[in-house]
């Protein structure tokens, strides 16, 4: 449990005895708290779409060399293309 | 590909119910689809992560939600561990609805019911929105004023609707039921559903690459069915 000098602390940062700041447009009643978490949830969305898979690049090289080796549109492996391990496996 | 073999003519057929729905189940769902050992390639991207990060914290909320009902109001309000708890369901509460909600517009602008994955779009969107009443019940069920507070302003929204007298926000013992027992029931069951129709049709292409396999293979393969057409353009999709 938070000791009263904590209680203290956390509340010089973080004010809620006060009624809730809110964003008004037309009929649009917004809490700030709601507004940030939706523009939290549109930008991690965009960077989901723009930033780069981990592994992306070496996953790349090795579809080159396999496209290589069997001819460009082929297919490197049994039963379809490539696809990506999840056993741990070599990618 | 299935991995039952050809039924023997000589034989036949069972007129056991396990037999025919072992039958049923290993057609629709082979094992090498249910549990595979590989995804396409397309799938290494961050947006197809928020479906698992919505399970993972599912399970992180159905693990704390245990704790918190088989310890009651009092632990939970008045003991440190308590409101550990208390703030570790609150939070991946919050984080699921987060991830859930990216998950959501991740798939709707990828038009993931493509490739006769309508099932899976429909209980994606279903589990959202029962998801949502389960939050509901949870917050009216936290037994202090800022429950009394949120179930008296849900009160006059439910009397509007007309449900207030079949679903009363302000009577605990109904809402704890909802909150602990009908509506997870609900979204766990939704949630394998949906998750067993994605191992059987495949996870979602993008949309170029659908379009890439509908002009090449027209004849061939469906678009954006998960076939091995599909897989194998994935690379020069991706590369």
């Amino acid at each position: 449990m938070l000791s009263a000098s904590h209680g203290a602390l956390l509340g010089a940062v973080f004010n809620l005895n006060h009624p809730a700041h809110t964003v008004d447009w037309e009929f649009i009643h917004l809490s700030v708290a709601n507004v940030v978490v939706i523009v939290l949830m549109v930008v991690v969305f965009a960077l989901a779409i723009l930033l780069p898979f981990p592994g992306a690049a070496r996953r790349a090289q090795a579809r080159k060399a396999a496209a290589g080796a069997v001819g460009v549109g082929g297919t490197a492996a049994k039963g379809g293309g490539p696809t990506i391990r999840t056993d741990g496996g070599p990618q | 590909m299935s991995a039952v073999p050809s039924p023997d003519p000589t034989v036949p057929p069972s007129r056991s119910w396990t037999v025919r729905l072992r039958e049923r189940g290993v057609t629709a769902l082979p094992p090498e689809k249910l549990l595979p050992d590989g995804q396409p390639t397309y799938v290494a991207s961050w947006i197809y992560v928020f479906g698992v990060a919505s399970i993972a914290s599912l399970i992180v909320i159905i693990g704390s939600g245990t704790i918190l009902a088989l310890k009651g109001p009092a632990w939970w309000h008045y003991t440190g561990v308590g409101h550990f708890f208390n703030s570790i369901h609150l939070w991946s509460v919050e984080l699921f609805f987060f991830v859930m909600v990216i998950h959501l517009w991740g798939k709707y602008w990828m038009a993931a019911w493509r490739g006769g994955r309508g099932r899976v779009w429909v209980t994606g969107a279903i589990t959202f929105l029962v998801a949502v009443p389960c939050a509901l019940t949870g917050y009216v069920s936290q037994q202090n004023f800022d429950s009394q507070w949120i179930s008296t302003q849900a009160k006059d929204a439910m009397n509007a609707t007309g449900i207030g007298s079949f679903f009363n926000v302000t009577n605990f013992g109904q809402m704890y039921s909802y909150h602990i027992l009908l509506l997870p029931v609900a979204v766990v069951a939704l949630v394998i559903a949906h998750v067993l129709l994605i191992r059987r049709h495949g996870v979602v292409p993008p949309i170029t690459l659908s379009q890439r396999i509908g002009s090449s293979t027209a004849s061939t393969a469906p678009s954006g069915d998960g076939g091995p057409g599909e897989q194998s353009t994935s690379t020069q999709a991706t590369s």
